[in-house]
């Protein structure tokens, strides 16, 4: 049933090693990924041989670091299908993506305008917009979603207008899996002259994202969701957006003239890159990406399309589990409870068993809000995940579950 | 009343037979069952405090015999270790619990359910209770 080999697992060291006595099963990964061999090689790699500053130095070490540096950024280009490598952006990550973009629209956005995001987003995507609206006077509008995890889009549709400004949603939801329609929302917000900004933390490592063909303005995404060092991301906007935005942050690197009173900015994407950037983890995200692509993003998504069909099946089978999150299309992520039990205790359970799940909000309290749940308890695969891993949970669970009750 | 050094040397004794952590859990989750329910007018916003995965409702008021705790969660574990705290600190004085430092859940195993990273409102708790202790204190100055 599941597709990848088992070799692909064995690329991951720390898969090997045991938690309270017993080894890891690891249903985290919407969190953070593991990261392969490769990876941790190629950090390794670049201390050992060519650790230098980038875009500064003649000197031969630099070179090696600045061509090391913005090769990455062109395997982004390409892996986001984007028209231009200074399109791509590295920020620290999906949140800081979002915050450069929705600071960017303070010096764009009156009051009066509308921000519109949706009741599926993470809190890195709904906090910013909430403080852009505050600090420019415009209305932030809500896509509800219905009892699947679907969003409304009659709703959407009945929101949108020609003060719409931004729409802000994302590609999948991290606490149900749902797969947005991102080409259809951002036609339909392009119809009124609104920016599109997608989340893309969770789509990135399940499949494949074409930011040409979706037509989205600007799009963000981890490392460390897809296999990468943690503390770098990307933004990708197209140029004229990124041309009309002001950077958010000053400092080295993302200036051309500096004067005492005034400075002008550096050109695509350095404006956006102030200071020294975290070189080593994009160095580690170029292996990422490579590996991915070794491995086969497609096949990747058949891997975890497979399991999660197969969780579903075997959860859905134990009395009293109720999940959360039943849209048609959904990826990766099955978020559910036992009747009567908290998700708090059973994770601490599972953990005791060595089982690593997410329990809790997710960060995404208005979903748990419109569910009237204190939390969930989400399982979160990835290529390296097996069918043992989803038997153990259900074995655990099942032993969590005559424990509490 | 028994001392809080003999109540933890109770606690001890009574987690020594455990040798796997299914007993040891076992045994909290029926603590957490066994704890007396919270007087609803106790059981208030003012009186919660909130973890990010788990809430705890903590009270108390102060007589002759010392402070008296009422307490409660909405996670069967946590309420299980609210348990275990308060029949330490339960009727004890206020300059004992503002001094005492929960040290013997080290020895059970347990201390994990106090770490900042849990996010159950347990450390919170623990602070709570020792607010108290130095609030009735000053009170009684």
């Amino acid at each position: 049933m599941a597709n990848l080999p088992t070799s692909v697992r064995e690329q991951f060291p720390i898969l090997q090693r045991k938690v309270n006595g017993k080894p890891l099963v690891y249903l985290d990964s919407a969190a953070t990924t593991q990261k392969p061999l490769a990876v941790i090689e190629a950090i390794v790699r670049y201390y050992s041989e060519f650790n230098s500053n980038v875009h500064r130095g003649v000197h031969q070490l630099s070179q090696e670091a600045t061509e090391a540096f913005e090769g990455v950024r062109i395997q982004l280009q390409q892996h986001l299908h984007a028209a231009e490598a200074h399109e791509i952006i590295f920020t620290k990550g999906t949140t800081d993506s979002i915050n450069t973009v929705a600071h960017g629209f303070r010096s764009i956005l009156q009051p009066g305008d509308e921000i519109i995001v949706t009741q599926l987003e993470h809190h890195s995507n709904l906090v910013p917009w909430q403080m852009l609206a505050q600090h420019t006077g415009a209305t932030l509008r809500y896509v509800p979603m219905d009892g699947r995890g679907v969003l409304d889009m009659k709703a959407y549709a009945d929101l949108l207008s020609p003060s719409t400004k931004v729409v802000a949603f994302n590609h999948i939801s991290n606490a149900l899996g749902t797969v947005n329609p991102v080409k259809e929302m951002t036609v339909m917000a392009h119809q009124y002259g609104a920016a599109v900004v997608v989340d893309g933390a969770q789509a990135l490592p399940h499949t494949t994202v074409d930011v040409q063909d979706l037509d989205v303005d600007f799009y963000a995404g981890s490392a460390h969701k897809m296999y990468g060092p943690t503390g770098i991301g990307l933004l990708y906007g197209k140029t004229t957006w990124l041309e009309k935005l002001p950077p958010y942050q000053g400092g080295g690197e993302m200036i051309a003239e500096v004067a005492m009173e005034v400075s002008t900015y550096a050109g695509l994407p350095h404006k956006f890159e102030a200071g020294t950037p975290n070189i080593e983890a994009v160095i580690g995200w170029g292996a990422a990406l490579t590996w991915m692509n070794r491995v086969g993003v497609k096949n990747i998504q058949a891997h975890e399309d497979a399991l999660l069909r197969y969780a579903t099946e075997r959860l859905e089978a134990i009395p009293g589990v109720k999940i959360y999150g039943k849209a048609p299309e959904k990826a990766a992520v099955i978020s559910f409870n036992v009747h009567g039990l908290h998700p708090y205790d059973v994770g601490t359970l599972l953990d005791q068993m060595g089982i690593a799940v997410r329990t809790g909000q997710h960060c995404t309290q208005p979903i748990m809000d419109e569910f009237g749940i204190p939390g969930t308890i989400r399982a979160s695969l990835a290529a390296y995940t097996t069918k043992e891993d989803l038997d153990a949970l259900v074995k655990g669970l099942e032993k969590a579950i005559s424990l509490l009750q | 009343m028994s001392s809080m050094a003999d109540r933890e040397a109770d606690i001890l004794e009574e987690f020594e037979f455990f040798d796997d952590w299914m007993d040891k859990y076992e045994h909290l989750i029926a603590l957490g069952k066994e704890l007396p329910p919270m007087n609803p007018l106790h059981k208030t916003d003012d009186n919660k405090i909130k973890g990010c995965q788990s809430q705890v409702w903590l009270y108390a008021q102060t007589s002759d015999a010392g402070i008296q705790f009422e307490a409660d969660s909405d996670a069967i574990i946590t309420r299980g270790m609210v348990a275990l705290l308060l029949r330490i600190v339960q009727d004890q004085s206020p300059e004992e619990i503002a001094a005492y430092g929960f040290g013997f859940l080290d020895d059970i195993g347990l201390t994990a359910h106090l770490s900042p990273t849990r996010a159950n409102g347990l450390l919170s708790m623990v602070k709570q209770i020792r607010l108290y202790g130095v609030a009735f204190q000053a009170k009684r100055g």
